[in-house]
């Protein structure tokens, strides 16, 4: 059994104006330690999926199982680094880390705490803004923070829903080489939900394209050949890089063109 | 910081206050011919400002004195309603069943008015001083009841996100989320609370007889003495105002993360 499973997921959502369909029937698995993208078009269902595998939505048909126990509700050990942020204007840099590193550590002596609190403060390069408040920080810094809260949860798998979508393509590109050697430290089990082609291919060890909803599904795992510690130059040029990208775009593409798409179901 | 302009921060404020002044003048030599001109109105009322804190007798007291005892008798009332008001916003806000309950009567109590309330003070504590205090907290209360729970439930989801991904308890999840993101909404409703119990300090000082501004405008009222109404009108105004410009102060600080 693999260390995420995710079967037949659905989810619809009842308003007043009509049922969405917005899932219809996701599959997934992931081994510990890989770092999987889901690359699909803005208002798909990215982000459904990513409440239902962290807990915070129930899902109308299918399971979620992650290290043989069922997903039942939001925990700590599924992390989330959610689009927006998600920073507690009202504490510092250090205080909305120092929140998921005590909510984690109940048992540890409170100076414990604060050098785990600083290693991962340390480990986004935050440091000299550690007592800022949020507002202070730019879009890349606040990120930064956010990713540092979903690793001090220190989660068996961490959900990152579109980290990198709101920053210029610039910081972007920084914080997904930051990303890259913080994952090749650490090695943790990471999902990552884009919509930027290149950013998946750039991280993921594998790439599953999302059809565009509604009853979005996933398509068929695309491996990403290209050997590790990965680096951003001449990575184009590689023959790997252009196989994944060409057979993403072409999924992508086609599910697109389809009107009301019947996507293709994956054994 | 804004930056200063003479005209629009002095020279039309002042106009506008000249032009009610004349207006005032008109009147009291017109329409209503009991009414003290401004004049009068200021040599009438002189020493009091000018001697804000003389004490000739219970009633017959500097205007700042005045000013003092009905200060501490709103800030009672209003502290007697924040310390009422707040736990029960919370609650509205936190609690359905505790909502589907209580709101109907929160709504009812809202729109009773101090005048109302006085009396029933009077029967129940049987001394005035309590029985303003009372009225004033029971009048003030509710725009700090109401912000503080529409302040609960508008919440941004995200952050209650937070809180059930990291499965604070509960009492972290009030301390650590619900109370700050509240927080600029409670105090738009202190600010707003301050405002009515200052409203209605006139009112119970005017029914009970107690010494303050209130008491002094409707004992003068019984005097004849017209212009010291008119002084202790301008006091209450003037007062209201610096209190709702310090209230607004504190909203502001506590507005900006």
């Amino acid at each position: 059994m693999a260390y995420l499973e995710v079967r037949g997921l659905r989810k619809a959502y009842v308003t007043p104006r009509g049922r969405t369909a917005v899932l219809g029937g996701v599959d997934l698995t992931l081994d510990e330690g890989e770092l999987v993208a889901i690359v699909g078009y803005s208002g798909s269902g990215k982000t459904t999926l990513v409440s239902l595998i962290g807990g915070l939505l129930a899902p109308d048909g299918g399971e979620i199982r992650l290290d043989g126990a069922p997903v039942t509700e939001p925990g700590p050990e599924r992390g989330i680094v959610f689009q927006q942020y998600s920073l507690l204007p009202w504490l510092s840099v250090r205080d909305n880390i120092a929140l998921a590193v005590d909510a984690v550590n109940p048992g540890l002596a409170a100076a414990e705490r604060t050098r785990i609190t600083d290693e991962f403060i340390a480990l986004v390069n935050l440091t000299p803004a550690a007592w800022k408040r949020p507002r202070e920080l730019s879009g890349g810094m606040r990120q930064r923070v956010a990713v540092a809260r979903g690793l001090a949860m220190r989660p068996k798998l961490l959900l990152m829903d579109e980290p990198f979508s709101a920053l210029d393509a610039l910081t972007r590109a920084t914080l997904q080489d930051e990303l890259l050697r913080i994952w090749g430290e650490r090695r943790s089990t990471v999902i990552l939900i884009t919509n930027d082609v290149d950013e998946a291919i750039l991280l993921a060890d594998r790439i599953y394209p999302m059809t565009p909803g509604p009853d979005a599904v996933l398509g068929p795992a695309i491996e990403v050949g290209l050997p590790r510690p990965r680096q951003r130059r001449h990575m184009s040029l590689e023959p790997a890089y252009q196989k994944a990208r060409q057979a993403l775009v072409e999924f992508l593409r086609s599910s697109y063109r389809s009107e009301r798409p019947r996507p293709p179901r994956v054994a | 910081m804004m930056k200063f302009r003479l005209t629009s921060q002095v020279v039309l404020p002042l106009l506008g206050a000249a032009c009610v002044l004349v207006l005032w003048a008109v009147v009291s030599v017109s329409v209503a011919t009991d009414l003290p001109s401004p004049v009068r109105t200021w040599q009438e009322s002189r020493r009091y400002v000018l001697e804000p804190f003389f004490k000739d007798g219970e009633m017959n007291q500097g205007i700042g004195r005045l000013a003092f005892y009905s200060l501490v008798r709103v800030g009672k009332g209003f502290a007697l309603a924040l310390a009422i008001g707040t736990p029960i916003g919370f609650l509205l806000g936190l609690s359905r069943r505790f909502h589907e309950s209580f709101d109907p009567i929160v709504q009812f109590m809202r729109p009773i008015s101090p005048l109302a309330w006085l009396p029933l003070g009077l029967v129940i504590f049987q001394k005035s001083e309590p029985a303003a205090i009372f009225t004033i907290a029971l009048c003030a209360m509710w725009p700090t009841v109401i912000n503080t729970a529409v302040g609960v439930r508008s919440i941004n989801q995200e952050y209650l996100n937070v809180g059930r991904v990291l499965k604070l308890s509960r009492l972290k999840m009030l301390t650590r989320i619900v109370i700050p993101a509240t927080l600029p909404y409670v105090f738009t409703g202190y600010r707003l609370s301050l405002g009515l119990a200052w409203l209605v300090i006139v009112a119970a000082e005017m029914l009970t007889g107690t010494p303050g501004v209130g008491g002094f405008l409707w004992q003068e009222y019984n005097s004849l003495v017209y212009s010291h109404i008119i002084l202790s009108v301008l006091t209450i105004g003037a007062i209201g105002f610096l209190l709702d410009r310090l209230m607004g102060l504190v909203e502001a600080r506590v507005r900006a993360h």
